[in-house]
């Protein structure tokens, strides 16, 4: 089925935040902190600007932002929505300043000056945890948010393996770039007493929450409505300051104002994500079978805990699922989440999974490298076989389902290893070099608590409404940021009540009309509030099956619902029929009908809430250009079992879309930073995302193992296509080089990387011929 | 970002620019396209009083056959040159080197005098033009001059040119019918700004036998007699002749000193070089 949203995006009738317009509406910009840590000590306005800029003096009673994990030991930070004494990343909100255009706004915000006494940036986060570093948060002990791990007795087992790999790993910090940045536009309701938000978010009704918590105010007085969302993946599931500076600002001025962040605002000060560095050592046999895995991590979690998922989910994340498809016997990591002078790390795609999926995998290919066998092979030795299903790993990780195997050797036939290989032997005529590179992976989706083991809203609710006219309107809680929600809530409805999609409306986005929902995040959109639906039609079903059961003059028990009428032993009637007895003509009914009418609202949870596990597999062949250290992806496999699949066409899209960020991470995506803590790249043209040119055709194949513990055995889908590319790019780069002498063990794979590797390894040489 | 408030003209004769560019005591700029001047405009790198746009002056958007030379006017976009509507006097070289400028929405609007004027590096237009010796033609109140386009920039971003000067059109030699060349760019992905540039021309019915080694943060290296670089004059084993200690020390001479673009400047020269003896 095509998707019911693209006749309004295709024709430019989408609506985002940038699209609207109220009467009287004011345009908002930031002063922001020009260096990464120094203690503010006055910020000068013209004495004629003063009633167009707000400091952290006008904000009373506002709270400062307070993401807070139950885990144990956990340090939270406090984050004011503006500057009040200590500036601790570069771009961090000072002063708001507010005028009839964005451009006069900015004009306004050149004239305030900013005075302080600059601190040592904190910058890098291995040298941040040493003792006597200057602090970021004077009651954040050490620059650690959070250590967690596991413990296990690696040491016997060290000891003996005849295999032992170590790797120093690391993935660069990036920026999240939906095409649509972050924006809202915040007005207050005089008759209603409301405060209503207009914003671009996956999670309006947390957003709410959110925001009553550090406004004061009851979430009575809140609205929250998101029109189209211009792209997500995680960068809209966050509460930030500039959103609750602009309410508390049409709190008290009256009128609406509206902040649209810029690109330069997005990468310099707000959208960072996935910085992580890794130690491991694997021990395995000589055949590559694990049998002990040990790994310290860090994670760069910037300046502050971001709301909600806070700065413990990364860590978290990253001791539980490193581990991935993999039977280890004794695992020992330790995770840690570092406060440096950087903008906080927000929950990016995949959130962690791609950079344990990158780590893993790269130290699978490193031990099948050491004891010369395919890579694959080694994967098909530890991997969980189906006989194991359900399967609880290392990590107490719960597999729902899946045949990893098969998944791998699927992905092996796909891209058809043997005649790589071949022409791996034969080389090319213009001197790059071939490379094959696989990762496999366990996506935990849809689980019922987030990664840091805080429980948000145990049921999904959905609410579902026959009208007069016979027409289904259901509403969701849920946000739709691209991913198709219109469409595949629909089908569930249609599947469930035999109403044409066509005659099916969700409505999404707007917390005064629909049911509490924690949002789009973690995959979890088609096993909730697909499940939710599912469970509002089927209460709405029994109701219309009664009433028209009577209408037939029959017993309930006697018809069916399907094809958009009740069917009883003689005759029918049509469900439009039944909606305009039960409104319009109640005379023809019996007494008995129930009191609740044609409306629902549909609760649902999976039967575990643990998570249902997809599983994928991605392989690639590179060409490296060892000249130039240019790399041209030449060929690109997905296996993905989601589970059974609602729309197929809408998987696809999510697999090419989160395939192609992967590529992004893998070769061109980095946020460098100097000493000093200063982004250095402010725009699109220093900071690289991949383009048409540079996303292949990326071929897909399905399996589909449904999960039991969900409404149709579907599994959630959304992140899996960003958590395996920079493995599988990674490893075929590194398979390509590896006949160079080389091994680069970071991402992105820059040509500037790959040619200082080249030019190491050439110097390491000469000077062995040299010296013998 | 948005832009500070500027005033903007569009005159449609030279003579109107010049008066409003003299008016405007520096603080103007020329806005011939605005691919560079638009972004830096919006990130308030740059602060004009004036805007002086010179696309509605007919002498620039001209393109004149002046015998041994092309003129195409300051104003004739990248993608009249790419899609062919500019006469190709040289063997194919301007059309490529148009067609790989960033994306076909900068092309449509970018223009080739105002590439050189910005004197970004990293352009094509900066290199590709060096290497075939064109002349810069800059119109000023005191009259006209040519400058060759080798010694327009002085360095990133900065130029020869005067605060009124205004780059009237790029005179460009037609190249005989034997001629050979080949332009090599490296970027890491279709559209960003080259990481390096290499070109090579021969056309011996002329007497040029020239070279450019472009992209290295600074203006063009261009070695007007290419021989000192591949140890004598073409033929068709160039690549393999190239002298890589030549072109490192000419770096050197730059103080170019990161070694990613010196081993590409390498790497770009020798693949133009292959590219002239192909072709």
């Amino acid at each position: 089925m095509r998707r019911k949203e693209d006749d309004r995006f295709l024709h430019g009738r989408g609506q985002y935040i940038g699209d609207i317009r109220f009467p009287r509406m004011r345009e908002v910009a930031f002063v922001r902190s020009p260096v990464a840590h120094a203690r503010l000590t006055a910020v000068r306005i013209p004495d004629l600007l003063r009633s167009s800029i707000f400091t952290a003096q006008d904000l009373t009673n506002v709270l400062a932002i307070r993401a807070v994990s139950p885990l144990a030991g956990f340090q939270a930070s406090e984050q004011p929505p503006l500057v009040i004494d200590k500036i601790r990343h570069v771009g961090e909100l000072i002063a708001m300043c507010v005028a009839d255009t964005r451009a006069e706004a900015e004009d306004i915000a050149a004239q305030v000056v900013v005075e302080y006494e600059e601190l040592p940036a904190v910058v890098d986060m291995h040298k941040a945890q040493e003792p006597g570093s200057v602090l970021v948060h004077d009651t954040v002990k050490r620059n650690i948010y959070l250590e967690v791990g596991f413990d296990g007795a690696i040491e016997a087992v060290a000891k003996a393996a005849p295999v032992k790999v170590t790797r120093e790993l690391r993935t660069a910090r990036q920026v999240m770039s939906p095409i649509e940045c972050r924006g809202f536009v915040a007005q207050w309701d005089t008759r209603l007493s409301q405060l209503i938000l207009h914003g671009a978010t996956q999670f309006p009704h947390v957003v709410r929450t959110g925001l009553a918590q550090v406004l004061q105010i009851p979430e009575i007085q809140i609205r929250v409505v998101s029109p189209d969302v211009g792209g997500g993946f995680g960068y809209k599931a966050i509460l930030a300051g500039e959103e609750i500076c602009l309410c508390w600002l049409a709190m008290r001025c009256g009128h609406p104002v509206r902040w649209l962040e810029d690109r330069r605002e997005q990468l310099t000060a707000n959208a960072n994500c996935r910085e992580h560095h890794y130690v491991i050592s694997a021990y395995a046999d000589e055949q590559g079978k694990l049998l002990a895995f040990d790994a310290k991590a860090s994670v760069d979690s910037g300046a502050y805990s971001s709301y909600p998922f806070t700065s413990a989910i990364e860590p978290s994340q990253i001791a539980a699922i490193l581990p991935g498809p993999y039977v280890i016997p004794v695992y020992r990591c330790k995770a840690t989440a570092v406060v440096t002078n950087k903008c906080p790390q927000l929950p990016y795609r995949g959130v962690a999974r791609p950079n344990v999926c990158y780590a893993m995998e790269l130290m699978i290919d490193a031990i099948a490298r050491q004891i010369g066998r395919e890579p694959y092979e080694v994967r098909l030795a530890n991997l969980v076989r189906p006989e194991q299903m359900p399967f609880d790993n290392v990590t107490d990780k719960h597999f729902d389902s899946g045949d990893y195997p098969e998944i791998l050797r699927k992905t092996v036939d796909a891209i058809g290893v043997p005649a790589i290989r071949a022409r791996q032997q034969r080389g090319e005529s213009d001197g790059r070099l071939i490379g094959l590179g696989i990762s496999i992976f366990s996506e935990q989706t849809a689980h019922g608590t987030t990664a840091d083991g805080k429980r948000r809203a145990l049921y999904e609710q959905v609410f579902a409404r026959l009208t007069p006219d016979g027409r289904l309107e259901v509403r969701a809680g849920i946000q739709s940021i691209g991913q198709g929600l219109e469409t595949t809530l629909a089908q569930i409805a249609s599947q469930c009540l035999g109403i044409g999609p066509a005659d099916i409306h969700i409505k999404l986005g707007d917390t005064e009309v629909s049911p509490y929902s924690s949002g789009a995040w973690g995959s979890r959109g088609i096993v909730w509030a697909g499940g939710a639906t599912a469970r509002a039609c089927k209460e709405l079903a029994l109701r219309v099956a009664a009433i028209g059961a009577a209408m037939l003059q029959t017993d309930v028990k006697s018809v069916q619902v399907r094809d958009g009428s009740v069917f009883g032993p003689h005759g029918s009637v049509s469900l439009s029929d039944i909606a305009r007895a039960f409104y319009l003509a109640p005379s023809d009914l019996p007494g008995d009908i129930d009191p609740h009418g044609l409306e629902v609202t549909g609760g649902y949870a999976p039967s575990r809430l643990t998570g249902v596990h997809t599983g994928s597999a991605h392989a690639t062949v590179v060409a490296v250009d060892p000249e130039t250290g240019g790399v041209e992806i030449l060929d690109y496999v997905v296996v993905e079992d989601a589970g059974v699949l609602i729309n197929p066409m809408i998987v696809d899209g999510q697999i090419h879309g989160g395939t192609a960020q992967g590529i992004g991470a893998a070769l061109y995506e980095e946020m460098p930073f100097d000493t000093q803590g200063q982004p250095l790249a402010s725009t699109l043209a220093d900071y690289l995302l991949p383009g048409c040119p540079e996303v292949p055709n990326i071929r897909i194949f399905h399996m589909e193992t449904p999960s039991p513990y969900t409404e149709f055995g579907q599994k959630g889908v959304g992140e899996g296509g960003a958590i395996g590319p920079g493995a599988a790019i990674a490893n075929a780069v590194n398979d390509a080089l590896h006949q160079l002498g080389v091994e680069i063990c970071e991402i992105p794979i820059t040509p500037r990387r790959i040619l200082a590797a080249l030019a190491k390894a050439q110097r390491g040489m000469a000077r062995s011929v040299a010296s013998p | 970002m948005k832009p500070v408030a500027f005033d903007y003209e569009r005159p449609v004769t030279l003579a109107d620019a010049a008066s409003l560019l003299g008016q405007s005591s520096g603080f103007a700029k020329i806005l011939a396209g605005g691919q560079s001047l638009g972004a830096m405009l919006n990130l308030r790198l740059a602060q004009p009083d004036l805007l002086v746009d010179i696309t509605s002056i007919p002498e620039l958007t001209a393109v004149t056959d002046a015998g041994n030379d092309l003129e195409i006017g300051a104003c004739v976009t990248h993608a009249d040159i790419e899609d062919g509507r500019v006469a190709d006097h040289f063997g194919g070289l301007l059309r490529q080197v148009a067609g790989r400028i960033a994306y076909r929405p900068v092309r449509n609007r970018g223009t080739i005098g105002g590439s050189i004027a910005h004197a970004d590096p990293a352009a094509d237009w900066l290199s590709a033009l060096a290497l075939i010796d064109a002349k810069a033609v800059v119109w000023s109140r005191g009259g006209i001059r040519t400058i060759a386009v080798a010694d327009l920039v002085v360095s990133s971003f900065t130029t020869v040119l005067q605060p009124d000067d205004l780059i009237q059109s790029v005179r460009v030699p037609k190249l005989s019918a034997r001629a050979r060349w080949g332009f090599y760019k490296f970027s890491q992905k279709a559209g960003e700004f080259a990481h390096a540039i290499g070109g090579v021309l021969s056309d011996p019915a002329r007497g040029v036998f020239r070279a450019v080694i472009g992209a290295i943060e600074t203006a063009p290296i261009v070695v007007a007699d290419a021989t000192s670089l591949f140890g004598g004059g073409f033929g068709s084993d160039l690549a393999e002749r190239l002298d890589r200690t030549s072109v490192l020390q000419r770096l050197n001479a730059k103080n170019v000193t990161d070694e990613y673009i010196r081993s590409l400047a390498c790497v770009a020269l020798k693949r133009a070089a292959k590219q002239a003896c192909a072709s």
